[in-house]
């Protein structure tokens, strides 16, 4: 067997090359993961912080809720929900470009994921974190806002890097409901070209080279933001 | 807006169009679990070896698999298996496999980290009793290990059981395929939808409800 990549340079019908149609397919597929990013980043702060809120059980119920009901639906199912079933329900949807709502399904996805980080998070900072916040005579917005989250973030940048690598792959699932994204790309090419092994070599490895990519600017961050001698392991010897 | 309508489903259709799904999330779940468990910790000792010919391949199959969205991988090996034994096989079997080999990268990860969890002392005194490095291993390290492991090994087996409807991709015949064929049939495409997610939600948080209580027994044994 040889591999041809020649084809890339040919006409996909519409103008534009295969190669072309692969670094759009590849721009859609970093749109869709980096709004989904901001949506979760959001969404799973607030609702893991509510998750810890010392005098509010109806709020932490409700942000409990939300974990488990975006955590326990596979996130295709989800996303089918998003675009085929809520428009349906609620007409205002149906103004909403089908790019959103796939945005906004993965984005709740990993919400529940990152929720559950940011508690674990808070938790694990001592109690007099909180008590000296209080003692200083902060609001408990303000304890949240300049001691707590701070803190937590710091401790588990680690895991919430994995999950933006996890955000990524995920956005594959967007295939299914025909955003025009890599794996939308592989699989529709395949099928023209009949050049599977070397469209689906090309898109694994912009994927890879994606995830390596966000792992790189995630541990960049961490080292930019850590607090000299809060983890043993962020090197404060030397 | 439009009326959901629930009335249509009865337990002919469900027999009939989603028990078959079901049948089959639930196989591909156990087999891609004990299979990936029986890889991945082949794996893990590789890695743990201490032998570069055993680690460096295992490195690469765990990291490579671990860095690509699953669809790609199911959509992988239904392209690859069939240009390599030359001839073509179901969806289903295509899943099987896939499944297996891309939890085996996952399980290995875990149970790397349930043996890492072993301390040395326990080896050391394997050792002492004459044991060799494969009795040692499945008389002393391993057992403990799963015992220590298990709950976050059923929480991916959870995990799992969701990632099966990625099958999708393919088009094998899965608990989301059997709603989605039956609502087709009779017209009923959003409801077969949210009653999809409904079964799925109660299985895995039933399941992981499971999982926090045995958790919590195992806590207060060690």
């Amino acid at each position: 067997m040889t591999l041809d990549w020649q084809f890339f340079l040919d006409d996909d019908g519409s103008g534009r090359t295969y190669l072309e149609w692969m670094l759009d397919a590849w721009g859609w597929t970093l749109s869709v993961a980096l709004s989904a990013w901001l949506v979760a980043m959001v969404v799973g702060a607030l609702m893991g912080t509510l998750r810890t809120l010392p005098n509010s059980p109806v709020l932490s119920r409700l942000a409990n809720a939300w974990v488990e009901l975006f955590r326990n639906i596979p996130v295709l199912v989800q996303i089918f929900i998003w675009y085929f079933v809520l428009p349906k329900l609620f007409p205002a949807l149906q103004q909403v470009p089908g790019f959103a709502l796939v945005v906004l399904g993965l984005g709740f996805f990993t919400s529940a994921r990152i929720a559950e980080q940011v508690r674990a998070g808070i938790q694990a900072l001592p109690r007099g974190q909180r008590y000296a916040a209080m003692a200083m005579g902060f609001t408990t917005w303000q304890s949240y806002r300049y001691i707590l989250l701070p803190m937590a973030f710091r401790i588990i940048w680690p895991p919430l890097t994995s999950e933006s690598m996890n955000l990524l792959k995920n956005s594959s699932v967007a295939f299914a409901v025909s955003i025009a994204e890599l794996t939308m790309y592989a699989m529709q090419v395949q099928e023209e070209t009949s050049r599977g092994i070397e469209v689906y070599l090309a898109v694994t490895a912009l994927y890879a080279a994606s995830a390596f990519a966000i792992n790189r600017l995630m541990t960049w961050v961490e080292r930019r933001i850590q607090v000299p001698g809060l983890s043993a392991a962020s090197g404060g010897g030397h | 807006m439009i009326d959901l309508d629930f009335s249509f489903i009865d337990l002919d259709i469900l027999s009939k169009f989603v028990l078959k799904g079901f049948a089959f999330s639930v196989e591909l779940t156990v087999v891609a679990t004990l299979g990936g468990i029986a890889l991945g910790t082949l794996l893990a000792l590789m890695r743990l070896s201490g032998k570069k010919m055993l680690m460096w391949p295992a490195v690469t199959y765990v990291n490579t698999m671990r860095s690509i969205p699953l669809v790609m991988v199911i959509l992988w090996f239904f392209l690859l298996i069939p240009f390599l034994i030359g001839r073509s096989i179901g969806a289903e079997i295509s899943a099987f496999i896939t499944f297996v080999a891309f939890e085996a990268a996952f399980f290995s990860e875990i149970m790397r980290a349930g043996i890492q969890s072993i301390p040395r002392g326990q080896v050391f005194a394997g050792q002492a009793l004459g044991m060799s490095y494969a009795q040692n291993m499945r008389l002393v390290v391993l057992p403990q290990a799963f015992r220590n492991m298990l709950p976050v090994l059923l929480t991916q087996t959870i995990i799992l059981f969701q990632d099966t409807s990625l099958v999708y991709a393919i088009g094998a015949y899965d608990l989301l395929k059997g709603f989605v064929t039956a609502g087709k049939i009779y017209g009923h495409v959003e409801e077969v939808y949210l009653l999809a997610a409904v079964v799925y939600f109660v299985i895995c948080f039933g399941l992981s409800a499971l999982v926090r209580r045995l958790q919590a027994r195992i806590a207060i044994i060690r």
